[in-house]
């Protein structure tokens, strides 16, 4: 087959290409900059290569908060995905709970995030909050702005609180997805209801779980705002995760060249997690085929 | 292996059926024998996939029982009545290979190793999987695919009935042909009871040794092939089995003959008999196939209707030629080799043929 050349087609994407740019590749371009760059005010800049890098990689704060980020969206995506996939499994398939469900499951994820992080300062609070006051009167002492343990706990419950209901849904739908004759073959087949999960409900969520624990992963890597809200990080550094960090750096401490450093590591890292993930999981999904 | 019997059986969706209508299965009593390979055939909406999934235990009937080999297995779950269904769409255990597809209902069972081995190897002899049982069943084609349901079906050997729900639906018509061959010859060796839903003529009567024709929500014929075909119990079945159907037209009886418009077509007295006792409207049916059609110009109109020849079509082993008289019309068969140039001719009706319906159900 003859392609057609025809050079007025750049135009058409012109657009397209103006947006990314405007809106991706500029700043992302800006921080790049900054990163290679010291600058004292906008005509005094110097450039040091890769020094800020080098700064950063060595920066015994940032590897304790990469530590934590790394403990702390372990834990989230061993909480949420198993919880997520049982509610999944324990809600109504037809009639006026599907709907009910739904309301109750959607409404987490519809609460601005710094509402979210309000909400469990006050629920955790021993004087006026329900939830600080019922464990202290249960005996146990509790006080997530003092004891690193109690806040790591608010910190992950709360983050379990506003994010599972996303992997429950996602899981539904799968599952909603399976026609009723495979449950009716399994039953005549003579499968008990671990085979019935194993094979057949669990092979029709793999590709939403797979996306689950992307958006998970991504989300709770970058998070920000609840544990802001919440404990400010404290007590100490207790709860400060990376992009706490990285706001504190930059516009803290006005370090803009580490910052910006720190930044591109971030991000690369981020791309790097998402993308060893999906290229094993797809690669052992077409390994099966064969 | 189990004979079927179902008892006073009727079901209904609706938790307080009033009328008949509210019925999507009306009462039927019926016994199935055991070996017996049953085809349930009939339109989409008659009932014949809820008879099947009451057969299997997915549905309890709202009135009657069923019965396995005299015992009642009404209200037992289809793991409990030990049979083996194959459904409409192939449902695949995706992640496991072929091998493990075919052997899942019999590990299920705590069957032996080296049993299963051996069955699952038989089977899919039988079905031509033996290459592909290393394979995961994920990447295979739908008519693998569903072949591996029907190895699935099979694979038991102590199944009380296997049950199918319109297994072929999926499958490409020339493998279709090779699989119900295959079917009709497993069911000839091991000889298993075998019901198979399906509303394709052609494959119930390959397949079974009884064909159970539903309408309506009824049984409205149980019999073999050639019953269906030289006997229609009911209109419906005269119209649904055979292609084209049977030619059915409202008549009036009257001095030995049954008229239609006018037009007088000789009967016997066993006809007038039996259609004395009967109510209803009488309709009369012939099968295109039994009626000869007389265009020779020279012909008399002895003992025959004139009609008018309004339309021939040649499907290359036979024509099928369109009659016409007075308001009735009327498909006749003819041979290939049967030249037909005229407009008109005359149509003869054999009387061991000619059938008389009283309210849509046989009479004589």
């Amino acid at each position: 087959m003859n392609k057609i050349t025809n050079n007025k087609a750049w135009f058409l994407v012109l657009p397209v290409f103006l947006i990314v740019a405007i809106s991706a590749i500029i700043p992302l371009m800006t921080v790049v900059n900054y990163s290679v760059q010291d600058i004292f005010d906008p005509q005094t800049r110097f450039f040091v290569g890769t020094e800020w890098f080098k700064q950063v990689l060595e920066d015994t704060r940032l590897h304790d908060a990469l530590v934590r980020q790394i403990i702390y969206t372990g834990s989230i995506l061993a909480i949420e995905i198993p919880l997520g996939i049982a509610i999944a499994l324990t809600l109504p398939r037809k009639g006026w709970g599907v709907s009910a469900c739904m309301v109750l499951l959607a409404l987490p994820l519809l609460i601005p995030w710094n509402v979210v992080g309000t909400i469990w300062q006050i629920f955790g609070r021993a004087d006026i909050g329900l939830g600080g006051y019922v464990i202290r009167s249960l005996g146990i002492s509790y006080n997530y702005s003092q004891n690193p343990m109690d806040a790591w706990i608010t910190v992950v419950v709360m983050d379990v609180w506003h994010w599972t209901s996303l992997v429950v849904l996602l899981c539904y739908a799968g599952l909603r997805s399976i026609p009723d004759a495979y449950y009716q073959a399994a039953k005549i087949d003579g499968a008990s209801n671990w085979a019935v999960f194993r094979f057949i409900q669990l092979p029709k969520m793999q590709s939403v779980l797979v996306i689950g624990v992307l958006l998970r992963f991504m989300d709770s890597f970058m998070i920000y705002t609840e544990p802001f809200v919440l404990t400010g990080g404290g007590p100490g550094n207790s709860t400060t995760f990376l992009s706490q960090y990285l706001t504190r750096m930059a516009v803290g401490q006005f370090d803009l060249g580490p910052a910006a450093a720190f930044s591109i590591i971030y991000f690369l890292i981020i791309l790097l997690v998402c993308w060893v993930f999906y290229t094993v999981v797809m690669n052992a999904g077409k390994r099966e085929e064969q | 292996m189990a004979r079927i019997d179902l008892k006073n059986l009727a079901h209904s969706y609706f938790p307080d059926p009033k009328g008949d209508d509210d019925y999507a299965l009306r009462r039927m009593e019926h016994v199935w024998e055991d070996g017996g390979a049953y085809a349930l055939l009939g339109p989409s909406g008659c009932g014949k996939t809820t008879l099947l999934n009451i057969i299997s235990g997915l549905l309890p009937p709202s009135h009657g029982q069923v019965l396995f080999d005299g015992k009642d297995v009404t209200r037992l779950a289809p793991e409990q009545r030990n049979i083996a269904q194959v459904f409409q769409f192939p449902v695949i255990y995706d992640t496991m290979t072929v091998y493990d597809n075919l052997a899942f209902p019999l590990r299920n069972r705590g069957i032996a190793e080296k049993t299963v081995d051996a069955r699952v190897r038989e089977i899919a002899g039988m079905l031509d999987l033996n290459g592909k049982l290393k394979h995961k069943a994920r990447g295979l084609g739908a008519d693998e695919k569903q072949t591996i349901s029907l190895g699935r079906g099979l694979v038991r050997d102590d199944v009380a009935a296997i049950l199918f729900d319109e297994p072929l639906t999926v499958i490409d018509p020339h493998l279709k042909w090779v699989l119900r061959r295959k079917l009709k010859e497993i069911h000839n060796k091991l000889r298993p009871t075998m019901v198979y839903v399906t509303h394709d003529q052609v494959e119930a009567l390959t397949f079974a040794d009884k064909v159970v024709v539903m309408y309506g929500g009824k049984v409205v014929q149980l019999g073999t092939p050639q019953d269906l075909f030289e006997n229609p119990a009911h209109t419906f079945v005269g119209y649904f089995i055979g292609s084209p159907g049977m030619n059915i037209v409202p008549c009036n009886l009257e001095g030995g003959a049954a008229w239609i418009d006018g037009h007088r077509i000789a009967l016997t007295d066993r006809h007038m008999n039996a259609a004395s006792g009967a109510s209803g409207a009488v309709e009369l049916g012939i099968r295109p196939e039994f009626l000869t059609l007389d265009t020779d110009a020279s012909a008399s109109n002895e003992g025959g209707i004139p009609v008018n020849i309004v339309k021939v079509e040649d499907l290359g082993q036979y024509k099928i030629a369109t009659t016409r008289f007075g308001n009735a019309e009327m498909k006749v068969k003819i041979g290939e080799d049967q030249m037909i140039s005229a407009h008109s001719g005359v149509l003869r009706f054999p009387t061991e043929w000619t059938k008389l319906y009283a309210d849509s159900h046989l009479v004589a």
